[in-house]
């Protein structure tokens, strides 16, 4: 069952997966529907961490080391926590920048140096390549495993032919793989849809088939992890074997460890690729911090129980980094073992996809292109398009790096166990931690010190982890471990100036990185930043500040047809269109005008996401004159814009309390407006109400005066007007002096329980002989009797005599008719009194309260009958208000004009 | 002014876990919790899983929490 055909056949079965898989990502963004645009998918992408290195290596580390397999995954949770600072600024700075790669990234830090690009290009061409070969190393292996078993693996390939490897075949499939979805765009700075939704695949399959394991072992071949663990107890030689103990160096060994994983994970060429360059959405970060952590932490969940369990089965599991197969083929299961072995496939084509890409990239863009750049011949005479030129040197880096990989493999790959290689690329990644992390919070890191902290590092990292490796592998002399170089014992790489009983990787990132960041920082103390060095740290300290977006940063001039010749050279004739078309809607092209200034930045930014931002800037200084926005400029804008942020949010505060200031000064100036216009009215009022009886009494008195020979009768008469009239003025007054009693407040009432319904008998015969007069018939219909309220007499008289009196004047004229009725309503008393009169309309039932208001009559009052002061309505309103009662006017049910009522409540029994 | 003292508050939250992150997996507390009376294969596995597991759902908990508004 078992057959190399059969697992031949699986492997690449599932290569051609991963094209489908990629092909449908690619044919999805193109219609604009991306299949990678889910936090989910971000995660799962970053989870190109776990390379075969986790799948094969970490059980065997446990199995040798203890837990300390674990810190290779706690470092990267330690840094996902702080991804939405750290990343995030990364991820912004790339994308405003067009960021390819880490290279281009510290290039870009630095003055967009061509040198540190190479360097950087170059260290990571070196520690990240034997990391690759370590990847197509455990498909040989495991490839081996699976046909061998039970005998040995027997991984040398002196008995084979070099085209029997497995892994040369899978190198040339990924090298197609990574041309075809890695080569899509000139734009490096661009998504790669379809590998990514490859490599969110794999990372599912790999955690599918790890997990399988860990069950299949757990709960299978031991009954859970209970028994598991108890048969461990009873095994002494196993007892210690998860303890501190067994953790190289130690406290020591495992801080440093953890301190490794945390900056490798940072600056891993393709974690940066997977973080950075591939990251949509800044939002995907946020789920991505905490999801990562949580796929190591299920990938990690069986890595104890499967070493435990290997040893325990001791000789027939074999090498510890083969347990993950081993022990599902000594179960003699024949399924199992080959989702194993696509588990850990996908794991290693996973990471040699995203590191080739990674690394042509950085190939490509920091160390070709500035050669031909410089190439005065390239330069000058090539007019047709480089385009094509840059993607062809990109597909033969992918394919010499992956050769590259693969002789690694071949040669010396056997020298070390998987997880020693793993961690030298790791510390020799970590060496651009420093630049990078420092460059990015602290402005005066310049490229000198960054160039020597680099160099110095990697130098170190040689020394202490390479060179031995070399030695290990009997390149060197083993003499070099033990006495050092030259008999010089200080010297000997493991033990450096005497440091001993340190683990290897914590000795060396401690040695390295006190060189790297001493000079970074040493160095850069002492020396001056050149004015683009100055600008570009600007920008990179300050990427979060939320104005620097907005600013366009040239200044040099152009014009638009030198531009466009430049980019038409260097990224075809549609790109270029592209960039213009973006620039402007307005914008139409002329090639004799000069080019604004946010079009020479997004020319820029094309050719950086093409080229690297090295050599864009040469080429865009190449037809610029003038120069970019110095350092002063950049430092304005940011002081000014967070000065005027601050003074803005001041005013807007202070702006918004005026404004409510305003708005209440606003309705009190209405309010006394309006208490200014009633006084006024008031005022008017009043003079003329006491004007008119006032003439008509000094006229008469004037007629008197003066006509001595009047007849008795008349002068009678005469002063019958003036006794009346005085006595309508006095009467007026009284009002006038009641009404600002009550509005003032200083009306004082006598409250005491009374009889409502004696009340009103006494009013009404009060005002009987003035209805008698006038041929009212008067209507009286007590319901309630006696109607007990508390009330003040003799005001409450005045106001039913006004409201008997108001019903008389506004009767019908012909056959006036007046009807007052008492009765019980809940728990108050009514009076209401009703006329036959035209009633009184909707809209005027509120206004017969207003003082000196006098309802507009068709005709005139009826003769005899005095009108109205205008005073009593308002005056009963106020009194009956101030007894705690109400007044209003409705429609009269019985007579049909209008009906004045009144409300108090009862008295208290007890009272 | 709202949001302002939201986004703050999730900084410092932020900047504690990472605080308690560090002291949960760094080596006073694993040296204590690797020298606890033995059992089976010793706490140390155990210890570490469980911490990673409650940062994890700190982490998520922090980010999501405040994500969701």
């Amino acid at each position: 069952m078992r057959t190399d055909l059969i697992i031949v056949g699986t492997a690449f079965g599932y290569l051609a997966l991963l094209f489908v898989v990629a092909a449908w990502g690619d044919r999805r963004a193109e219609q604009g529907r991306s299949l990678i645009g889910s936090p989910t998918v971000y995660a799962l992408s970053i989870a190109v961490y776990c390379t075969a290195w986790t799948f094969y290596g970490s059980v065997g580390r446990a199995a040798e080391h203890g837990p300390s397999f674990l810190l290779i995954y706690l470092g990267p949770t330690l840094a996902m926590l702080l991804a939405p600072s750290v990343i995030r600024k990364m991820v912004r700075i790339a994308a405003r920048q067009r960021i390819t790669s880490i290279a281009d990234f510290i290039s870009a830090r630095y003055g967009k140096n061509t040198t540190l690009g190479a360097l950087v290009a170059l260290m990571a061409l070196i520690s990240i390549t034997p990391y690759i070969a370590l990847q197509l190393k455990a498909i040989t292996v495991s490839h081996a495993v699976l046909i061998n078993y039970p005998h040995t693996a027997d991984t040398t390939l002196v008995d084979e032919r070099f085209w029997m490897d497995k892994s040369l075949w899978v190198a040339l499939v990924l090298a197609v793989f990574i041309i075809l979805f890695g080569t899509r765009h000139l734009d490096a700075s661009e998504r790669h849809e379809g590998m990514v939704a490859a490599i969110a695949l794999e990372s599912l399959v790999k955690l599918v088939a790890f997990m399988a394991v860990g069950i299949f072992v757990v709960f299978v071949m031991f009954e859970g992890p209970a028994a598991l663990f108890a048969e461990v107890a009873a095994t002494p030689a196993l007892v210690n074997s998860m303890s501190l103990d067994s953790v190289p160096g130690g406290a020591t060994g495992w801080v440093g460890m953890l301190a490794l994983a945390f900056l490798a994970f940072l600056t891993l060429p393709r974690q940066f690729q997977v973080l950075v360059v591939e990251n949509v959405d800044e939002q995907h970060l946020t789920r991505a911090s905490w999801l990562f952590p949580l796929y190591m932490l299920l990938i990690n969940l069986f890595v104890i129980p499967i070493a435990l369990a290997g040893l325990l089965l001791g000789v027939s599991a074999g090498d510890p980094d083969s347990f993950v197969l081993t022990l599902p083929l000594s179960a003699g299961l024949e399924g199992l073992p080959l989702l194993v072995f696509i588990g850990g496939l996908s794991a290693a084509t996973g990471m040699v996809i995203v590191e080739t890409i990674a690394l042509s990239t950085m190939v490509s863009n920091q160390l070709v292109m500035p050669l031909l750049l410089r190439s005065k011949r390239l330069h000058l005479s090539t007019k047709g398009e480089l385009a094509g030129w840059l993607l062809g040197i990109r597909r033969i880096a992918i394919v010499l790096i992956l050769l590259l990989g693969y002789l690694y493999h071949a040669l010396i790959g056997d020298s070390y166990s998987l997880v020693t290689i793993g961690l030298v690329s790791f510390a020799g990644a970590a060496q651009f931690a420093p630049a990078l992390l420092i460059g990015l919070y602290w402005r005066g890191a310049t490229r000198q010190g960054a160039t020597l902290g680099l160099i110095a590092g990697f130098l170190v990292w040689c020394y202490t982890l390479l060179l031995p490796g070399f030695a290990q592998s009997g390149w060197l002399s083993a003499t070099l471990l033990t006495e050092g170089p030259w008999g010089i014992a200080w010297l000997i790489p493991y033990s450096l100036f005497g440091l001993e009983n340190w683990d290897i990787y914590s000795h060396s990132l401690l040695w390295s990185m006190l060189a790297n960041v001493g000079l970074l920082v040493g160095v850069s103390l002492f020396t001056r930043p050149s004015p683009l060095e100055q600008t570009q740290a600007a920008l990179f300290t300050e990427a979060m500040h939320p104005n620097l977006q907005t600013t366009s940063l040239w200044r040099g001039q152009t014009t638009q047809g030198a531009l466009k010749e430049l980019l038409v050279r260097y990224l075809g004739e549609q790109t270029t269109q592209r960039v213009f078309r973006h620039s402007g809607n307005k914008l139409l092209f002329a090639p004799d005008d000069t080019a604004p200034p946010e079009l020479i930045t997004r020319a820029e930014q094309a050719l950086a996401g093409a080229l690297g931002s090295a050599s864009a800037r040469v080429l865009i200084n190449s037809v610029v004159r003038g120069e970019a926005l110095d350092i002063e400029s950049v430092l304005s804008i940011l002081d000014t814009t967070s000065q005027t942020i601050e003074y803005n949010r001041r005013l807007e505060q202070k702006s918004q309390e005026l404004a409510q200031i305003g708005e209440e000064l606003r309705s009190a100036n209405e309010r006394l407006r309006e208490l200014d216009r009633l006084k006024d009215e008031f005022v008017a009022m009043v003079s003329h109400e006491l004007r008119t009886p006032l003439t008509s009494i000094r006229a008469f008195a004037e007629i008197l005066r003066d006509s001595d020979q009047l007849p008795d009768e008349k002068r009678k008469h005469f002063l019958g007007v003036i006794v009346h009239e005085s006595q309508r003025l006095s009467r007026l007054i009284e009002e006038i002096l009641d009404l600002a009693r009550l509005e003032s407040g200083r009306l004082t009432l006598n409250p005491e329980p009374l009889d409502l319904a004696a009340l009103a008998r006494h009013s009404i015969n009060a005002i009987a002989h003035l209805h008698e007069e006038h041929g009212i018939a008067l209507d009286v219909a007590i319901e309630a009797d006696p109607a007990m309220v508390i009330g003040d007499h003799d005001r409450l008289e005045q106001v039913i005599i006004n409201l008997l009196d108001n019903a008389g004047k506004f009767a019908d004229r012909q056959q006036p008719k007046v009807r007052l009725a008492l009765y019980h309503h809940r728990r108050h008393f009514r009076l209401s009194v009703e006329d036959n009169g035209p009633g009184i309309g909707i809209e005027e039932r509120e206004r017969v309260f207003e003082k000196f208001h006098q309802i507009q009559q068709d005709g005139e009052l009826p003769k005899g009958r005095p009108k109205g002061s205008g005073l009593g309505l308002p005056i009963s309103r106020g009194i009956i208000a101030h007894l705690g009662g109400r007044l209003w006017v409705e429609d009269a049910k019985q007579l049909g004009g209008a009906c004045l009522t009144l409300e108090l409540p009862t008295a208290p029994v007890n009272d | 002014m709202k949001p302002t003292g939201a986004h703050s508050r999730k900084v410092e939250r932020l900047i504690a876990l990472v605080a308690v992150t560090l002291l949960l997996f760094c080596p006073p507390l694993i040296i204590v919790v690797d020298r606890l009376p033995s059992f089976n294969v010793g706490w140390l596995p155990l210890y570490l899983f469980i911490a990673w597991a409650v940062v994890i759902g700190l982490t998520a908990w922090l980010m999501e929490h405040r994500a969701g508004r």
